[in-house]
């Protein structure tokens, strides 16, 4: 049941990935990259990661992929044009791809560490353990992001801000 | 239990939380209608039934028969997915509020709870994630309205709903601020657990209700959000029917512009199911003990349905009051007055609980 639910869902963010790429208009774009996050929440939940896959869907889904609907909406972005392209990408590109990923599976697999391979449903996040993490062993790399937030916040201000002269 | 009554179990309490959630929705129409003709000196509807009491179920019939019309020149995908998409994200929610305690029917024990099941310890357990999920639905619901503007071709429409989803992105953040200081003092995000944790009273008769335990600044904050999020009156600039014909539903029509309008009123329903879970004590309430046993079973469903009751109604009052805010008023309130409150409610919570641990 897992297996299935894991292998609906994987195929549901490759299919909307490859979408996103093949649309011609940016908001069926826009609307793929949302069934691809969504899509991502529910395999971190069948993996057990239940803070992290509602997480990413009140983040990604419910507000970086609202802002860029509203810009899309604002600018009232139409359909792409197609470039003409390179012949090299049109005749390797997709088998490139597919060598590339198999290439990478297989690496992973030979020499990846044994002890990091997470099976379906092993992980237990909740949230008070996820709290723990954050604020104990990886409290550095934590506070170092809030800086970062803080200057992008500090940024957005200063370019929104009326100029007075 | 095994897995076939699981199902079973699981099937009947949809079907009865549904039900009695459009039921809701649909009285809540003829409530709202009903008050405010009573606060305007008017009667309002009083032909269709007793009382007008069948007046939502013409108005159902008159949605289903109307001429569904589809403008030209529409993104035409976008524009039938997006009444679908608001509709289905507010119906959505409602299956992880707990509605009542553990009920014995049977041989069968099981909370009444969509998503609540028994622990094998017979105490009743939810997901554990129950609120931030109710969050990421309402944070979603936002992109029916976002499209159906769009989509619609309709200058009306899309100022309509440009308005809408900035309005709903900015006053979720103080919506899910205010929600924090509730969390900090159950230390759960499950709903059942949060109700479990207002459980005990003082005296012997006042609850020990969130609201009670020093959280009604932040009360005050999540009713304010919630206002705008459901785009209700002083928030309505979504559909500011002066202004914008009628917002982001200007070009639907029948069935699709019902959907709109079921979607508003089931996210008043569920948006009164979190207050009353987070700040109220959801089914609980002070004992009664010179009730019979019979009566004390009932006694958690009225508990809780009067205080959905009294949050529609308070909805339909302060609609029967205010004005409209200004748009630019509006972005003031909510990010200069609410978020900072928010923030400072956080913090004053977090600094009481930490003295206490």
């Amino acid at each position: 049941m897992h297996l299935f639910l894991f292998l609906l869902f994987g195929a549901f963010c490759v299919g909307g990935a490859i979408n996103l790429l093949i649309q011609r208009k940016t908001i069926n774009s826009a609307l793929s990259l949302i069934v691809v996050m969504g899509s991502l929440a529910l395999i971190y939940l069948l993996l057990g990661a239940e803070f992290v896959a509602v997480v990413q869907v009140i983040i990604y889904a419910g507000a970086i992929m609202v802002l860029f609907i509203f810009v899309i909406m604002l600018l009232n972005a139409g359909a792409e044009e197609q470039a003409k392209g390179s012949n090299v990408a049109k005749i390797f590109g997709i088998p490139g791809l597919f060598a590339g990923g198999i290439i990478g599976i297989w690496v992973l697999l030979q020499h990846g560490p044994e002890e990091r391979r997470i099976p379906i449903g092993a992980l237990y996040g909740p949230a008070n353990k996820v709290g723990m993490m954050l604020f104990t062993k990886y409290l550095l790399a934590f506070e170092v992001t809030s800086i970062l937030v803080l200057i992008a916040i500090m940024g957005a201000v200063v370019l929104a801000r009326r100029s007075h002269s | 239990m095994s897995a076939l009554t699981f199902l079973i179990v699981a099937v009947i309490k949809i079907a009865v939380t549904l039900g009695v959630l459009l039921t809701v929705v649909a009285y809540t129409v003829w409530l709202e209608r009903k008050v405010v003709g009573r606060m305007q000196n008017r009667w309002g509807p009083s032909r269709v039934g007793p009382f007008g009491l069948l007046q939502p179920l013409a108005d159902g019939i008159k949605f289903l028969l109307k001429e569904d019309l589809t403008p030209p020149y529409v993104e035409k995908n976008i524009y039938l997915l997006a009444p679908g998409l608001a509709l289905i994200m507010a119906l959505t929610s409602i299956a992880l509020v707990p509605i009542g305690p553990v009920i014995h029917l049977f041989g069968i024990s099981t909370p009444v709870q969509i998503t609540g099941v028994v622990s094998s310890t017979g105490q009743p357990s939810d997901i554990n994630v129950g609120i931030l999920i109710v969050l990421g639905i309402t944070s979603l619901g936002v992109y029916g309205i976002a499209l159906a503007g769009w989509s619609s071709n309709s200058k009306y429409s899309l100022l309509g709903s440009l308005r809408a989803s900035a309005q709903m992105v900015s006053y979720e953040v103080s919506l899910g601020l205010s929600l924090v200081g509730v969390l900090l003092m159950s230390s759960t995000l499950s709903l059942s657990g949060i109700v479990h944790a207002q459980l005990g009273t003082w005296f012997g008769f006042i609850p020990q209700w969130f609201l009670f335990r020093g959280q009604f600044v932040a009360f005050f904050i999540y009713m304010m959000a919630a206002f705008a999020e459901t785009n209700r009156i002083p928030f309505d600039l979504p559909e500011a029917e002066t202004e914008l014909v009628a917002g982001y539903h200007t070009e639907y029509s029948a069935m699709k512009f019902a959907m709109f309008f079921m979607a508003e009123y089931a996210n008043m329903v569920t948006v009164a199911c979190i207050a009353s879970v987070m700040f109220l004590g959801g089914w609980s309430g002070p004992p009664l003990p010179f009730l019979s046993v019979a009566v004390q079973a009932f006694l958690p469903l009225v508990w809780f349905s009067s205080k959905i009751f009294f949050f529609l109604f308070l909805y339909i009052w302060i609609r029967g009051t205010l004005p409209r805010f200004r748009y630019d008023q509006l972005m003031a309130f909510g990010w200069k007055f609410l978020f900072p409150l928010a923030l400072a409610n956080v913090v004053v919570t977090a600094f009481f609980v930490a003295i206490r641990a």
